[in-house]
């Protein structure tokens, strides 16, 4: 069982991540598996991947992959941990800044944050890519990841298709 | 998720023009945390102020929560079944790929990026090689890598402004 310590620390973390989560919550998912797997060793590499496979097949905000990961960790606890240190601070910043940026938007300030954040943003999103792919030994899984990212590329194929085609391949023990 | 809030929102309820939605989201996507999440919390809040937000956001969340909790709770009981282990190590693997192909797709939308196509490159490549390479801590790769982009497309937007300013 985790200590009550482990669990602020985690807060803390999370609630800094919350921050830094431009392009949603999955930008930062390189952090928590370096704070969450690496540092604390709250998850083993195969929770943390079902934690975003979890969630992605699940109805509702992919958001949700946090409190897997903290119900993982730490049973109702640790989703209160992880779910509401990654919503506080950015539902409150987004709630100031709505009010603060909408009559600014023509401001140069907020346009260059915009332009430059956004190679960064999609760079971050490729990172997340990689170390989820990463993390798997072997090269089979290879295959359906880099199918899966063509397809959501070049078609407009339904996501829970995609998913559930994942899932069979899985449970077949191909990949 | 984006794409059904943006049919319910402006072609089903009509409570927003299209022009409203892209404004709401584009703020929603430079902004931390989930885009959805910030999209649900302005609207509420444009509407109905801060009760409107927290309403829309627990909304959008409660339920969606329990169902992900009990998956997981399911999962951890059956996590020892090889077939369930290899369905999840396939869905991890699909979420992987719709992650990168998400990331191709937005690759388009720099192209009107007001700094020039290897400016961006070389950003975009930087974050992926510090953070998914070298595997340092997000936070100063965002604070170094953001602090010099800002610098760089403030720079950029200048004479635009004065351009469109003249004509």
């Amino acid at each position: 069982m985790i200590s009550s310590s482990a669990l602020f620390t985690l807060f803390g973390h999370f609630l800094l991540l919350s921050l830094l989560s431009i392009g949603g919550a999955i930008t930062v998912a390189p952090d928590m598996h370096r704070v969450m797997v690496d540092q604390m060793s709250l998850l083993s590499d195969a929770q943390f991947n079902a934690s975003i496979a979890i969630a992605q097949a699940s109805p509702g905000p992919n958001v949700l992959f946090v409190a897997v990961m903290g119900y993982q960790a730490a049973g109702l606890a640790g989703v209160a941990a992880t779910l509401f240190g990654i919503m506080l601070p950015s539902t409150t910043l987004a709630l100031a800044a709505a009010r603060w940026g909408h009559a600014r938007r023509e401001w140069r300030a907020v346009q260059a944050f915009k332009a430059g954040m956004a190679p960064i943003v999609i760079g971050l999103l490729f990172s997340t890519g990689w170390i989820l792919s990463a993390q798997t030994p072997g090269w089979h899984h290879i295959i359906p990841t880099v199918v899966a990212a063509l397809l959501v590329w070049r078609t407009r194929m339904h996501l829970l298709l995609l998913v559930g085609a994942g899932a069979f391949v899985g449970a077949m023990g191909w990949v | 998720m984006l794409a059904v809030a943006q049919r319910v929102l402006c072609e089903q309820k009509r409570w927003l023009s299209r022009d409203q939605f892209v404004e709401i989201l584009s703020l929603a996507q430079i902004l931390p945390g989930p885009n959805v999440c910030n999209v649900a919390l302005m609207i509420g809040d444009r509407f109905f102020g801060w009760r409107g937000a927290f309403a829309a956001l627990a909304g959008m969340m409660a339920v969606p929560l329990v169902i992900v909790l009990v998956i997981t709770a399911l999962y951890s009981q059956y996590a020892s079944n090889t077939a369930v282990a290899g369905a999840l190590r396939g869905m991890g693997a699909v979420a992987a790929g719709l992650i990168i192909g998400t990331g191709f797709k937005l690759v388009g939308a720099l192209r009107t990026n007001p700094m020039q196509t290897p400016v961006c490159a070389a950003l975009l490549v930087a974050a992926f090689a510090t953070v998914a390479l070298l595997r340092w801590p997000l936070v100063w790769v965002i604070l170094a890598l953001g602090a010099g982009a800002f610098a760089l497309a403030w720079q950029r937007l200048k004479p635009r402004i004065a351009a469109q300013g003249r004509s």
